[in-house]
């Protein structure tokens, strides 16, 4: 443990010692277990893919944890960030689904169940769920749809989005790659499923290498009208 | 005004002058919090262990900034003189300069005396300046080396601590690296036995420490030299991206071009002294 900067004075010597009266310590309700998750939307296809890794602090939990749920045939939901609070927000909406599915008689449209997440996190708004969430799936008319939310319920529909602790360094590749930002004379062909699913390996191979908490394995959800497909491929595990 | 700060004497040891203000700044108002850049730290797992004829370290490579991988590569093997080496974990520029520092005493000590440095040596020096930090200078180092009394390694904390073990590791992943060492260190053990057990220790704590990873370097020290393997094993990891993701020129759009002509006013020609000339 260091000495504190307070026991020192404005001159630079160390402070006479003398009590300073009780001190407060402090629990907190929340724990970071890492991981990344990545959304990505096509013409007819969507992509949700996570690391497979839990960890806390310098140690880890486990290397076959995925982020990824699935909640109905045309959705899959990827959570990171608090695991307990992953836990107990997809077991609410898994029961939430149901509810919908007994009352209406039909299972609910991507569209839906972004609407119903963000009323369920700002129900929460004054002790948040300590989760980023990315919802990708096929809309209505079957076209790739993403939808990403910050804790507290606030989302909008993107054709890209990466959450999670390595978010920072996905992010500008995708913005690049999909969105073919920052360049110029470039041919802008539309995004292929064997090239999104590429570029998603590789962007995860990067992240792996930079990122402590990103590691052990990637797990792809593929989701097109045939229904949901999983790939799992090898990440470091160190 | 700048000339007066000139004037002043440099006073040594830390400076705690802006100590009051940074808890201002980072406790300020709501919007107004800013956080201290914080150094960067090896997260490391180093291992030493004493055998036969010798001393063999071993050290990961990976420095981390927090979450961030900020070099792959690091060498956390520092030299100290030919039969003295040490591995750092910490704060990184804590290791780097105090090693430094110790390298250039114990050289000028050899110059002054003719005789190689004694490893009991090194340790007092880096104690005696550690302790004088109050703990300050974050660096936790393993000290191994021969000299004419024998094979030795020490342990010095931040605090000016000391510990003269057969075996040791430190840094964040030393638990994992100890369990290793703690089951299959024996006495006396020959050269190869040495080596992988060190590797083993400083495997599983890249396996198990998210703070160490990439590849394995090993130093063995014995009286008749040192073997400096960097990288002892490397890692595993070396998945290739399946594309290229490289630009073709055209694609930084050019905005504006000026070209400055330099005009050539006045050549001269210069005859040089050069080693190789007479």
């Amino acid at each position: 443990v260091m000495i504190s900067a307070r026991a020192y004075g404005d001159n630079g010597k160390m402070k006479e010692y003398h009590y300073t009266g009780p001190v407060e310590h402090k629990f907190s309700p929340y724990a970071f277990n890492g991981g990344t998750v990545l959304a990505v939307a096509g013409e007819d296809f969507a992509l949700v893919a996570s690391d497979t890794r839990l960890s806390e602090g310098y140690s880890i939990h486990s290397r076959d944890s995925p982020k990824c749920y699935k909640l109905t045939d045309t959705t899959v939901i990827g959570c990171s960030g608090f695991h307990g609070d992953c836990l107990t927000l997809t077991k609410i909406i898994e029961a939430r689904l149901k509810m919908y599915k007994h009352s209406n008689n039909k299972s609910m449209t991507s569209g839906a169940i972004a609407a119903m997440l963000s009323t369920i996190l700002y129900g929460k708004r004054f002790f948040p769920y300590y989760v980023y969430n990315i919802i990708g799936g096929l809309d209505e008319e079957g076209r790739g749809a993403v939808y990403s939310f910050d804790p507290v319920g606030s989302y909008q529909r993107d054709t890209y989005k990466a959450g999670g602790s390595a978010s920072a360094m996905l992010q500008p590749l995708l913005d690049n790659q999909i969105g073919f930002k920052n360049m110029e004379n470039v041919e802008q062909l539309p995004l292929t499923l064997e090239k999104a699913v590429q570029l998603v390996k590789d962007v995860f191979i990067s992240a792996a290498e930079r990122d402590v908490y990103t590691g052990d394995a990637l797990k792809i959800c593929i989701i097109t009208k045939e229904g949901i497909r999983e790939e799992i491929v090898p990440l470091r595990k160190d | 005004m700048a000339l007066s700060n000139v004037l002043e004497p440099a006073v040594s040891g830390f400076n705690f002058e802006n100590s009051t203000r940074n808890i201002v700044l980072e406790n300020g108002s709501e919007e107004g919090k800013i956080k201290a850049p914080k150094p960067m730290k090896t997260g490391t797992t180093i291992a030493g262990v004493v055998y036969k004829d010798g001393v063999v370290l071993g050290a990961d490579t990976r420095a981390t900034s927090e979450e961030v991988v900020a070099d792959k590569m690091c060498a956390k093997i520092h030299y100290i003189a030919p039969n003295i080496y040490c591995c750092g974990a910490g704060t990184a520029a804590d290791t780097e300069k105090t090693t430094d520092m110790l390298s250039s005493n114990l050289t000028i000590f050899s110059m002054n005396s003719g005789r190689n440095p004694r490893v009991v040596m090194a340790v007092n020096i880096l104690q005696d300046m550690l302790f004088r930090y109050r703990g300050m200078i974050g660096a936790h180092l393993i000290l191994g080396g021969v000299d004419c009394t024998g094979s030795h390694l020490y342990t010095v904390g931040p605090y000016g601590s000391m510990d003269k073990v057969p075996y040791l590791a430190m840094g964040s992943g030393k638990l994992p690296a100890l369990g290793i060492l703690e089951d299959r260190f024996k006495g006396n053990m020959d050269l190869e036995e040495a080596k992988a057990l060190v590797s083993d220790a400083i495997h599983a704590g890249i396996m198990s420490d998210l703070g160490s990873g990439n590849n394995i370097d090993l130093c063995v020290i014995t009286k008749e030299g040192v073997d400096y393997i960097r990288p002892h094993r490397e890692s595993l990891y070396n998945y290739k991206r399946q594309a290229k993701y490289k630009y073709k020129p055209g694609t930084t759009p050019v905005l504006t071009k000026t070209v400055n002509q330099l005009e050539l006013v006045h050549e001269t020609v210069q005859m040089m002294e050069t080693a190789g000339s007479s």
